[in-house]
């Protein structure tokens, strides 16, 4: 196996694009797809404050050294979840990774700050592990990068997640998650501006940059995901992409080229009416935001009313959906 | 010409993930076909050979011992 650009001996083959690279030729690769996803979608500018979602897995410590060599200012956030060993362990990375480039990283600890954690909480509060994690997530996300001051918050979903995903809402034509599956959401009151820079990436090849940069990264997956359906529409898209590479490509891109407008509409229905949840001040179409909820059904402690990502009336077509 | 015979062969030792096992394979073998032989999707896995990336034609020789990475993740999205 020859490097295509340098004719060196190559350490990975790229099936979709018909090529292969030596180590030094892949990671120029990687940059040069982000920067292609930066720039193809105006994710944001050289001047944006920008935080990343940090897990201590191999996307966003991928995409965040990837933005770092860019030339881009980005501090970290990491959600401490209280599963057990692997979010001490997922921390731990996370935190390792900030110290060998001298980083900020901002952590939020779920189990001291709202008194549950999700194999439990989410067990009281009648979800699956995974909804209750996401939801968690995206909630703190928000508050977090508002509270912070962040132009834009980065999250490390690559070409696979998005693939997968799109999958997932296709098979069951959810139509309303359909319209908002985009690589860029704009910020609107009390939603911070959501972006992608790993979609023109496999998770294989943000897996293979960490192993070439030397990027320690939690390999085990989480104890809580095993078996759930994102992951079976991994391995369902995965088989097709061996025998037609390029396949989740295609999907995903001709989805956002030719299909994702006509299901804008009703993605901004699904989020008419939303007003300030009455317990944290969060965007919500009901009375009390989903997290809220999460955090009464699990017993814990309901977050004090901050008012940074406070709102009073509709915000328009921008919140991160149910699914993504 | 005449085959290895039995004594002659190699030995790969593979670790595999999710759950973490160890397994000796009788070599030389490419990684493309130890990949087939585990029945393992390409896309989903990467080789590790002392924290460097092993590419699919390279044949794995005597006392090679080498990591089989899980590359997909996904739980909460």
């Amino acid at each position: 196996m020859k490097c295509v650009t340098c004719r060196g001996p190559a350490i990975i083959d790229i099936r979709r694009h018909n090529s292969n690279f030596c180590a030094e030729h892949f990671l120029e690769q990687c940059q040069r797809q982000v920067r292609k996803a930066i720039d193809e979608f105006s994710m944001f500018e050289k001047s944006d404050k920008i935080l990343v979602a940090v897990s201590g897995g191999k996307d966003s410590l991928a995409i965040w050294d990837l933005l770092l060599d860019l030339g881009y200012n980005v501090d970290g956030l990491y959600i401490g979840l209280g599963i057990g060993t692997y979010s001490d362990t997922s921390l731990d990375y996370a935190r390792a990774y900030a110290k060998t480039r001298s980083l900020h990283l901002i952590e939020v600890d779920v189990p001291s700050t709202f008194g549950f954690d999700i194999p439990n909480g989410s067990r009281a509060a009648k979800r699956v592990p995974c909804s209750a994690c996401g939801l968690s997530k995206r909630h703190l996300f928000d508050e977090e990068a508002i509270k912070g001051g962040y132009d834009v918050l980065v999250t490390g979903h690559n070409l696979d997640d998005e693939a997968a995903v799109l999958f997932g809402n296709t098979l069951h034509w959810h139509t309303e998650y359909l319209g908002r599956q985009l690589p860029v959401l704009p910020a609107r009151d009390g939603f911070p501006r959501k972006v992608k820079p790993l979609v023109r990436l496999a998770e294989r090849e943000t897996a293979a940059y960490c192993i070439v940069k030397g990027i320690d990264y939690l390999v085990d997956e989480c104890p809580m995901a095993a078996g759930n359906k994102h992951l079976g529409y991994k391995n369902a898209l995965n088989e097709i992409e061996t025998a037609s590479p390029g396949a989740k490509h295609s999907f995903y891109f001709g989805f956002l080229d030719r299909a994702a407008e006509f299901f804008a509409t009703e993605a901004s229905i699904d989020r008419e009416g939303l007003g300030a949840c009455a317990s944290c001040g969060a965007p919500t179409t009901s009375e009390t935001c989903a997290f809220c909820r999460l955090v009464e059904r699990a017993g814990g402690q309901l977050p004090e009313r901050t008012g940074v990502n406070a709102v009073s009336v509709d915000l328009g077509p921008t919140r991160s959906g149910a699914v993504q | 010409m005449f085959g290895p015979s039995a004594c002659d062969h190699v030995r790969v030792k593979v670790r595999l993930h999710n759950p973490r096992r160890d397994l000796d394979i009788e070599g030389p073998i490419t990684i493309i076909n130890l990949l087939a032989r585990l029945d393992l999707n390409r896309e989903a896995v990467l080789v590790v050979r002392d924290g460097e990336l092993v590419p699919g034609d390279e044949s794995l020789s005597d006392d090679d011992a080498i990591e089989i990475r899980p590359v997909i993740s996904g739980g909460a999205q």
